[in-house]
């Protein structure tokens, strides 16, 4: 599961012995964020990450605990609970901003941590599973803060509810039927804000057990890096405490910055002031779009505006949700044998081609549904699945790339530098070779 | 450490006084996280506490003009029975009897009662043994063998000034803060 090198947890204090020996739980961390793990020297910032990510899981699930202490799941008191919680409740109104902007952080963290992966191949072999994982995780995401949206039963989450259990409506035969049955009625009432609560309070535990398949799968080929060029020897890496755990708490002070900046100055600036309306099944906001982080989706959910073949209805669920799915190909699409973005200098004009494109698609999708941007929507959505289906795969073949270092020390330290390996190639084992 | 630092730092004071530059930066930067991650217990811990709107209801006005002696009400305190009685001479005359020695918590009814209202003894509905409302206050029920409340789970019995006499309850039925806003109105809490 890990280099040779890596170092043993050798427990000294007598309780740990006792301890590793009937149930080896200090030892599961060692090798997992402690000294046994070995991580390539050369991570940037780009990696932290995955950390922060962990560290907004355990926030919402911290904060959402406690709002669901106070909270009401019943369309009839539901909105006037979030309100208990606002005026009522010691600290209430922390936690609740901290849990609805932690989920808008959540989504920024994640968003970064994929486009981290999509620059530097972090989908290539050997760490498909842990690509495939990720997205995995990304869905669930996707559903725990929709449904987490619902809850507060302002006129956003009713028409949100509304609105997105109708994607399910334009399946054909079925779709209907099916959509009924998820609201557990016509339109979105107390059965459907009961399961919403539900389900969104179970799914997050479900993301954690995704997330520990997911750094587990990580653990075996061991992190990426940003050369892509696979650990050769100890001199490549570094134990990951205290290295990144100082690295990733660093990041993590930054990230807290910010996070408080908003959570404290800015609470509502990235939800909609409609959701402080209670929900009337009567009246549909003028502006109704999702929040900020659904809005490239929702963007190719529009696009669609006229019949081919299957209705223009079905097209844009179909393209919405293949959006994501594509990402699950990634790893066969994208046949170059070189990872990292860095050594690709076609591959990377693309990348931030893409990454326009979605931003393109981002402000689109939180605009009114009226030209211009739909045709831009248009244009942004083909643009998008001509990235991964058709220029990905070409760029792959015809592409070539710059030279690789030989190793990740070597694109440290410089190619004079092989001293660093030791004589012979062999490991070096001290500071001292430097 | 295998590989990078070692010889990056300075070599330590080799007196062992100095604290190194790095240890301090550690020691700094750990504190202010843990400084941190106790501040934010507050928020966790205190949301817990009442709220404001419990908190609002934690005061109870009642009206005692309807109430002849002999009788006693059951209103609610803090979302917990209040018993309101106005003692007969008897009554008082019988409580005042008691020598203090024979009390298991020693207390005169003068001490349970305002000055010039010794007639309306107001106490919490709880029994002090495990929570129960005890019987006495309602038309007709159980006074128990002391004249005063009889608590059914455990078998207290408390007397004429709500002293517990018998049963495995430790304390007086709680007298609860209160105030004669005028000669017919109280405010509890």
């Amino acid at each position: 599961m890990s280099f040779p090198w890596a170092r043993h947890y050798e427990p000294k204090a007598p309780l740990m012995r006792y301890l590793d020996e009937k149930l080896p739980l200090p030892r599961l961390v060692y090798n997992a964020v402690g000294g046994g793990y070995p991580v390539p020297r050369n991570l940037n910032y780009m990696w932290n990450f995955g950390v922060l990510a962990g560290f907004c899981l355990v926030l919402q699930i911290v904060t959402g605990v406690i709002l669901a202490m106070h909270y009401a799941a019943n369309a009839g008191v539901a909105f006037d609970s979030i309100e208990h919680i606002m005026r009522d409740v010691n600290w209430g109104w922390l936690i609740r901003y901290a849990h609805a902007n932690g989920a808008a952080f959540f989504f920024a963290v994640i968003y970064l941590h994929i486009f981290r992966g999509f620059f530097y191949g972090s989908y290539k072999a050997p760490r498909e599973m842990v690509w495939l994982l990720g997205v995995v995780i990304f869905l669930l995401l996707m559903a725990t803060g929709f449904m987490g949206y619902v809850l507060p039963w302002g006129q956003m989450s009713f028409w949100g509810a509304k609105v997105i259990t109708g994607l399910f409506g334009a399946i054909p035969l079925v779709g209907e039927p099916i959509q009924i049955w998820l609201l557990g009625g016509f339109a979105p009432d107390n059965a459907a804000l009961n399961r919403f609560f539900s389900l969104h309070y179970l799914l997050p535990f479900v993301i954690a057990g995704v997330v520990i398949l997911h750094i587990w799968a990580l653990h075996i080929p061991g992190s990426s890096n940003p050369t892509g060029v696979e650990v050769k020897s100890e001199s490549d890496t570094v134990p990951f405490h205290p290295y990144y755990t100082a690295k990733d708490g660093f990041g993590l002070g930054v990230f807290l910055i910010l996070y408080f900046l908003v959570v404290f100055f800015l609470p509502n600036s990235l939800g909609h002031p409609d959701n402080y309306i209670p929900a009337n099944p009567l009246s549909t906001p003028a502006l109704i779009v999702p929040e900020w982080y659904f809005w490239p989706f929702y963007a190719i959910l529009r696009a669609f505006t006229t019949d081919f073949i299957l209705p223009a209805k079905l097209w844009g669920v179909l393209a919405m949700f293949a959006s994501i799915l594509v990402w699950f190909f990634l790893p066969w699409l994208d046949k170059s044998p070189v990872r990292s973005g860095h050594y690709r200098p076609l591959f990377r004009k693309f990348f931030y081609i893409l990454v326009v494109d979605v931003l393109v698609l981002g402000y689109c999708g939180g605009s009114h549904a009226e030209e211009p941007y739909l045709m831009i929507s248009q244009l942004a959505t083909a643009y998008y699945f001509l990235h991964f289906l058709v220029i990905l795969p070409i760029v792959s073949m015809i592409e070539r790339p710059e030279p690789l270092p030989f190793s990740i020390t070597e694109a440290v330290l410089g190619e004079d530098k092989q001293a660093a390996l030791g004589e012979s190639g062999q490991p070096a084992v001290s500071g001292s070779a430097n | 450490m295998a590989t990078t630092t070692g010889t990056a730092e300075p070599a330590a004071p080799t007196d062992g006084e100095g604290v190194r530059r790095r240890d301090f930066i550690e020691i700094a930067a750990v504190s202010a996280a843990g400084v941190g991650a106790l501040a934010t217990l507050v928020p966790l811990i205190s949301q817990m506490a009442p709220s404001k709107d419990v908190l609002a209801e934690s005061t109870t006005e009642v009206d005692l003009s309807a109430i002849e002696p002999g009788q006693a009400i059951k209103t609610m305190f803090r979302k917990q029975p209040l018993f309101v009685r106005n003692l007969t001479q008897k009554e008082i005359a019988e409580a005042d009897a008691v020598p203090l020695s024979e009390l298991r918590d020693p207390q005169t009814l003068q001490e349970r009662t305002k000055e010039g209202h010794e007639n309306w003894l107001i106490t919490m509905g709880v029994c002090t043994h495990l929570g129960c409302v005890p019987l006495g206050a309602g038309e007709g029920e159980i006074r128990g063998e002391f004249g005063g409340y009889f608590c059914p789970c455990h078998g207290s019995a408390y007397d004429t000034a709500a002293r517990i006499r018998k049963g495995p309850a430790p304390k007086n039925l709680e007298v609860p803060q209160y105030e004669f806003t005028s000669d017919t109105k109280i405010l509890v809490g």
